[in-house]
Order: structure tokens, then C-alpha cells, then sequence
């Protein structure tokens, strides 16, 4: 979409007004600097995606809309996870680190905070497998996805 | 040559042509309001309150198919027109509003008449435009014009900082403009249209819905000629009543909620719908689950795709412009060898005008009181079905579309989507305005019509000879009806009470005022009203309390469980 003021408002103020649900919405500027991309992660039945691809492309500052889904895709999430590292916590959250190919990016005596990439479903499974009372704080970016392959999304 | 923003803004305007500009001033767009006065190639209309101001500019475009303007001051100014916005974008139509702001710096500080009218009016605009930069100022007003015109029509806002109209920049109004994001489609799909027609030759029981983008894109001609090849029934919805000739025996009348029997019937029991610039609203079709009929199939021609496939399943989309769409299959049929099936339609015919039989808009006419659809027949008859007629909302708005047949598109003018009371006068001026000499009559009642009688003082200082036909039934009437229907005849808060002396009022103004209490003088004041040229009359007929409108499709019911009368 146009890289302005207000395109993001527009989109979160369509999904709310018109009662679609929003899993998640992640927005920055491409390397052509007056356009945005935007990754929503949403969840409705045929007709309604088909509703809300046809309500976006209505917005006058979204340039286009394709639906991941039409074809392969990768999709990557990043999560910040904050854990209890003291005693016994400190080695199993760093072996469940290690099983996730998370990497540890700050550490103090009573915490480890992990880095974690992938797809929804491993950042969740990753939040499973640690103990619930281990957890301090998680922070996720939402999804963002791209075709596999030759298939581009460009102007 | 540098220029002011404020000279801008003015300059814009004069480069699109506009004639009239309806507003209010402020603080905000003080700067604007001095190069207003300097000029005299556009006409500014002073109303009596925002609103009042975007529904003239709304009215105006209904009536002559351009582009209406209205202009608001920050704050207070641009929240009382928010109704008016509202409006026009539910019913699609081409309104650009300026409104002034608070300077940049003062932004965010809460400063005094700040609001962010942006974000308030986002929801309901087609797009909005907020100029920090006073060498954005003309392409802004520039794609203003265009989004409001193009594709789906319908409201654009220009928000203006205070300092933004001090600022100069060099002038140059661009001459077209191109935006990557933002092309709508023209042309349909030659196989889809292909498929229509093919769909329409093959049918038995055709059945045409006309909707408001058939007026929007000034169609009528086209959808009645394709009407009358195909031999179909047509019907033209609250929005796109003149799409039609209503006079035509092919018209059976308006749908929906107080449609015609016969219109709902066929609407129910064709085997191919043919939908044109109409979105099957729920006031329309009434409850899609007991509209949807497996062996129907749909066509469906609109310009915004996402009215296709919103509310019904569609078997043929048609994405484009409603003229162009219609041009092309009235071509194929010319071209094409098959003719659509007479024995089928003549079987369909007659079952119609069975349906048609029930009379379903009959009322008592030797009514000792003055029955509401008695004084818009004979309105309809003294004005010759010639005039313009606005409405608000309510019972008297039903009544007027069932029973002023219209013949030609732009002559009805009311708030359709959004149903604004308040819309009816104000509408009335823009109307006016667009046709100096044309007969403009407001049908109002007493309720609506004291949401925007402030204007009637507009209406004086213009001049504007409007006629007002109250239909005065001392009810919030609609309501009151859906209370007697519904409620178990506890009519809460519905009575309207404390009424003014109407005829006093209307003098008070400057206006004619009459008061009409006996069926037997319903003519004879009309005649005389309508006579009135050159001044603004207010009838106020005392009409039957108790009298509602019918049919009526009960909300959530199918249009084939209509309570008849
Ligand atoms: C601004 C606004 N407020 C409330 C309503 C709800 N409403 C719909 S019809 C109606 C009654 C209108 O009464 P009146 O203007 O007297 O017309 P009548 O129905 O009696 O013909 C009301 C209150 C509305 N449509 N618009």
C-alpha cells in the first residue's frame, strides 16, 4: 500500500468496522520507499476472505492484495520470549533453546530472553513445551509471509 | 505564480467548474472565506448548520450528476457535517467536503476546535485527505474531484490546516490525474456479458432489479431499452426509482420492505434476476435465506466488486460500469438471432398481473380525514409527475416513492442507506439549485422536518420557491407503526408533541404557510401552492395518526410473507 499517513488506520478501522477478525498485522516500508507492505493474518470462511480481499482492494492507498494462501508460501515470525533462568530452570531452558534453534540474546542471572523465528505453529509449540511458570514475558511480531519460488508480489 | 493555500483552494475550485458552494464559516478556514469573497465565478451558499450544508451539496449532485461541495470550519463545523457525510457515502454519492483545521504545529495539543476529522469521517468516506503541505494542496484537491466522481462514487474529504491556507506555493492545477492505486474497472467481462445474455434469452420467468447505480451512472436510457427488448418486469429500488419509467406497463414498482406485492412475488419466483447497480440490502430482499432459491440464477452487474457476492450467492458477476456494461448486451441482443421465449413471458405476464390484481396499495378513499397517499396522488397529478421530489424519513417517504411515479432518473432524492431524518430540506436547496426554474417539492414530516428547519431562513435568502408538502400526523409515524405492529401498540416516545404553529413559522420566515385539515381541500391548496412560483410554500396537511404503510415484509421475513392491507 501507499507508504501514507493513515493507510494503516484505514485497513485495522475495515476490519473492525466490518467485524473481521485480525490474528495479526504486521506493516513497514519495502525498499521502494513510498510503498508499505503489510502481512495480515486472518481467518473466515470462503466467502468472507473473498469479502475482505474485495473491502481492501476498495481502500484508495492499498496498491494490491494477493491471498498467500492461492499458492505456496513461507511465513516467519519473530518472537521474543523472557524466561527464569535460576537453578534448575537456567539448563532446561537452555536446552529447549537449543531444541528450537532459538538463541539466547540476553542474559542475566535469573533470566535467559530467547530469540525465536518460524512459522506461528513453532513459536507456539515452542511456548508449549516451556513451563508456563517459567514464563516472564513472550512479545511476537505477527506474521510476515512471502510466495515461494518465482511468485512475487511487485508492482 | 505562488499563491496562497487559501487562493489555491479558491483557484481549484474555479478549474473544476463548480457552481455552488455550500458552507458555514470558522476560525479555521477564515483565510478561505476571504478569497470566497474576493471571487464571484462560483456561488457560496450560506445554511443554517453543517449538515444542512453537505446534505445541499448532496442533493445538488443527485439532481444534476456533478460533483457537490460543501465547506466546514475545524471542530464543531466538521463533526455537525459528519451527518451529511455519512449520508452521501451510504447512498454512493459525489460530495467533496473541505474543512478547515487547526494549524499544523497546533495538532495533537488539543487546541481550541481541534478534532481529528480525518479519522472521525474515515468510516465513512471514500477516502480522506488530511494536507500538511500546502504544495500538496491543488493535486489533493485534484484526486478529491476524481475519487469523489469515478468508480463508486461517494464522499472525499480535504482537511486543511489554518496555516496550510497562509502558506504559498506555485500554482498549477493538474489536468488529469493518475493514481496507481486506484483504477476502477470500466468495461465488464465479454464472456460474463456473453453469459448474461445467453442466461436472459434462455429464461422463462426474467426478472429485472434496478438499483441506484443506474441513475449514478446515468444508465436510464440504456436500462429501459434493454427492459423493453427483453420484455421483462423491471423493478427500480427505493435508490433507483426513474431508472425506469414507472408509467411503463413493464414496472411493477419499487421492492423490499414496502414494495409492491407484485414486485416481491417476482422478485421471489423468477428463474433469472437480472441485478443492475443494486446491492440486495437487507431493507431489499428482506431476510437472504428465504430469498435464495436453488433454481434462480443471478446476474449481477456492479461497478464496486465488492457488492457482488456479499449478501447472495451469484451465478454471473459482471464487474463495471453500469452504462458501458448495459451498452454491450443491448448490442449482443441486437446482434443475436434468438429472441426471448413469448409463450414463457406470456405465462409469466399473466401470473404477474395476477399478483398485480391484489392491488396491494389501495387505501380508503372516501377517508373523512385526509389520507397521506391521497394528497401525494394528487401532488403527483397537479405537478404532472414533472417535479423533483425530496424526502426525509419515515412514513411519508414510503408513500411518496409508492405513489409519485417517476419517469425519469435524478427527479427522487432521498436518504436511502443511512435513512437521515433531517435530510429532506437541505437536500430540497441543492435540488433547487441545480434546476433554478424546475418545481422542487419537499415531502416531509413533522418529526423530520424539525432536524433541519434552520434552512428555511437559507431557503429565504436565496430565494428558493421550494414546496413543502408535510404530511403532518402528530406521529414519529415509521416508528409508530412498528409499535403498533410489533410492541403491542405501546407507543413510546412516538407522539410529537408541542408542535409549532407551522404556518406562523413558515411566515415567520418569510414564507407562505397553509394549513389543510379537510380531504376536500387537498386539491385546491396544492393547485394553489404549486401555482406559486416564484415563493416557498409550506402545506402542512393534517393527515390520518393512525394510517401505516403497506405491504410491509416484517424485518427478518422473506418478501413472499408480506402483511397486505
Ligand atoms: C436522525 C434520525 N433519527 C431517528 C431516526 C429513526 N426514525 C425513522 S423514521 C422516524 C419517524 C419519522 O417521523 P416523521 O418525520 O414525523 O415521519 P412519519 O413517519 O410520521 O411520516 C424515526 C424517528 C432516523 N431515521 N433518523
Amino acid at each position: 500500500m501507499e507508504n501514507e499517513a493513515g493507510a494503516l488506520s484505514r485497513v485495522a478501522g475495515l476490519f473492525s468496522a466490518r467485524g473481521y477478525n485480525i490474528e495479526s498485522l504486521t506493516v513497514a516500508p519495502t525498499e521502494d520507499e513510498t510503498l508499505s507492505r503489510m502481512t495480515i493474518v486472518t481467518r473466515g470462511s470462503e466467502e468472507v476472505i473473498e469479502q475482505i480481499i474485495k473491502q481492501l482492494n476498495k481502500l484508495v492507498d492499498v496498491v494490491k492484495v494477493v491471498d498467500l494462501n492461492d499458492g505456496l508460501h513461507i511465513e516467519r515470525e519473530l518472537m521474543l520470549v523472557k524466561v527464569k533462568a535460576a537453578g534448575k530452570d537456567r539448563e532446561e531452558a537452555k536446552r529447549l533453546a537449543d531444541i528450537f534453534r532459538g538463541r539466547i540474546i540476553d542474559v542475566t542471572d535469573k533470566t535467559y530472553t530467547i530469540e525465536l523465528t518460524g512459522p506461528g505453529s513453532k513459536l507456539d509449540a515452542f511456548l508449549q513445551a516451556l513451563d508456563r511458570s517459567a514464563i516472564l514475558e513472550t512479545v511476537r511480531t505477527g506474521a510476515s509471509g512471502v510466495g515461494r519460488g518465482d511468485r512475487v508480489l511487485k508492482l | 505564480m505562488e499563491l496562497t493555500g487559501a487562493e489555491i483552494v479558491v483557484r481549484c475550485l474555479q478549474e473544476e467548474g463548480v457552481e455552488f458552494v455550500f458552507g458555514y464559516p470558522g476560525g479555521a478556514v477564515l483565510n478561505i472565506y476571504d478569497e470566497v469573497f474576493k471571487q464571484d465565478t462560483f456561488k457560496h451558499v450560506l445554511v443554517r448548520h453543517e449538515q444542512a450544508a453537505v446534505h445541499a451539496a448532496d442533493g445538488y449532485a443527485r439532481a444534476s450528476g456533478r460533483v457537490g461541495v460543501a465547506l466546514v470550519t475545524s471542530g464543531p463545523g466538521a463533526t455537525n457535517a459528519v451527518t451529511g457525510i455519512a449520508t452521501a457515502y451510504m447512498d454512493s454519492i459525489p460530495v467533496v467536503i473541505l474543512s478547515g483545521q487547526v494549524p499544523t504545529p497546533a495538532i495533537g495539543l488539543d487546541a481550541f476546535q481541534e478534532v481529528d476529522t480525518v479519522g472521525i469521517t474515515r468510516p465513512c468516506v471514500k477516502h480522506n485527505f488530511l494536507v500538511k503541505d500546502v504544495g500538496q494542496l491543488a493535486e489533493t484537491i485534484k484526486k478529491a474531484f476524481y475519487i469523489a466522481a469515478s468508480g463508486r462514487p461517494g464522499p472525499v474529504l480535504v482537511d486543511i490546516p489554518k496555516d496550510v491556507t497562509q502558506y504559498r506555493a506555485e500554482f498549477s492545477y493538474p489536468k488529469s490525474i493518475s493514481m496507481r492505486s486506484y483504477n476502477p474497472v470500466i468495461k465488464g467481462h465479454p464472456g460474463q456479458i456473453k453469459k448474461a445474455i445467453q442466461l436472459l434469452l434462455e429464461a422463462k420467468r426474467p426478472m429485472v432489479y434496478a438499483g441506484g447505480g443506474v441513475i449514478l451512472s446515468d444508465a436510464a436510457p440504456q436500462l429501459t431499452e434493454l427492459v423493453r427488448m427483453l420484455g421483462s418486469p423491471c423493478t427500480n429500488t427505493l435508490m433507483g426509482l426513474g431508472g425506469f419509467p414507472a408509467t411503463d406497463p413493464l414496472s411493477v414498482g419499487m421492492p423490499g420492505m414496502h414494495g409492491t406485492y407484485e414486485a416481491n412475488m417476482a422478485m421471489q419466483h423468477c428463474d433469472v434476476l437480472l441485478a443492475i447497480g443494486a446491492r440486495f440490502d437487507d431493507r431489499v430482499i428482506g431476510n437472504p435465506a428465504h430469498f435464495f432459491q436453488e433454481q434462480r440464477q443471478i446476474i449481477h452487474i456492479d461497478i464496486d466488486p465488492a457488492s457482488i457476492a456479499k449478501r447472495v450467492k451469484v451465478d454471473v458477476p459482471i464487474v463495471g460500469h453500469v452504462r458501458e456494461v448495459l451498452d454491450e448486451m443491448i448490442r449482443l441482443l441486437k446482434a443475436s438471432k434468438e429472441q426471448p421465449d413469448q409463450a414463457a413471458l406470456k405465462t409469466w405476464w399473466t401470473q404477474i398481473e395476477l399478483w398485480r390484481s391484489r392491488d396491494c396499495l389501495k387505501y380508503d378513499r372516501r377517508s373523512e380525514i385526509i389520507k397521506p397517499q391521497f394528497v401525494l396522488e394528487k401532488m403527483y397529478e397537479i405537478t404532472r409527475g414533472d417535479a423533483f421530489v425530496t424526502s426525509d424519513v419515515g412514513q411519508h417517504q414510503m408513500w411518496a416513492a409508492q405513489f409519485y411515479k417517476f419517469d425519469r432518473p435524478r427527479r427522487w432524492v432521498n436518504s436511502g442507506g443511512l435513512g437521515t431524518m433531517g435530510f429532506g430540506l437541505p437536500a430540497a436547496m441543492g435540488v433547487q439549485f441545480a434546476h433554478p426554474g424546475a418545481t422542487v417539492a419537499c415531502v416531509t414530516g413533522e418529526g423530520s422536518i424539525q432536524m433541519c428547519i434552520q434552512e428555511l431562513a437559507t431557503c429565504k435568502q436565496f430565494n428558493l420557491p421550494l414546496k413543502i408538502v408535510l404530511l403532518n400526523n402528530r406521529y414519529l409515524g415509521m416508528v409508530r407503526q412498528w409499535q403498533e405492529f410489533f410492541y403491542g401498540n405501546r407507543y413510546s416516545e412516538s407522539y410529537v408533541d408541542a408542535l409549532p404553529d407551522f404556518v406562523k413559522l413558515a411566515e415567520s420566515y418569510g414564507h407562505v404557510g397553509m394549513r389543510i385539515e379537510q380531504p376536500g381541500d387537498v386539491e385546491g391548496a396544492l393547485q394553489e401552492a404549486f401555482a406559486m412560483k416564484d415563493r416557498l410554500v409550506f402545506m402542512n396537511f393534517l393527515t390520518d395518526q393512525t394510517e401505516n404503510v403497506y405491504p410491509m415484509v416484517p424485518g427478518g421475513k422473506g418478501l413472499s410473507e408480506m402483511i397486505l392491507v
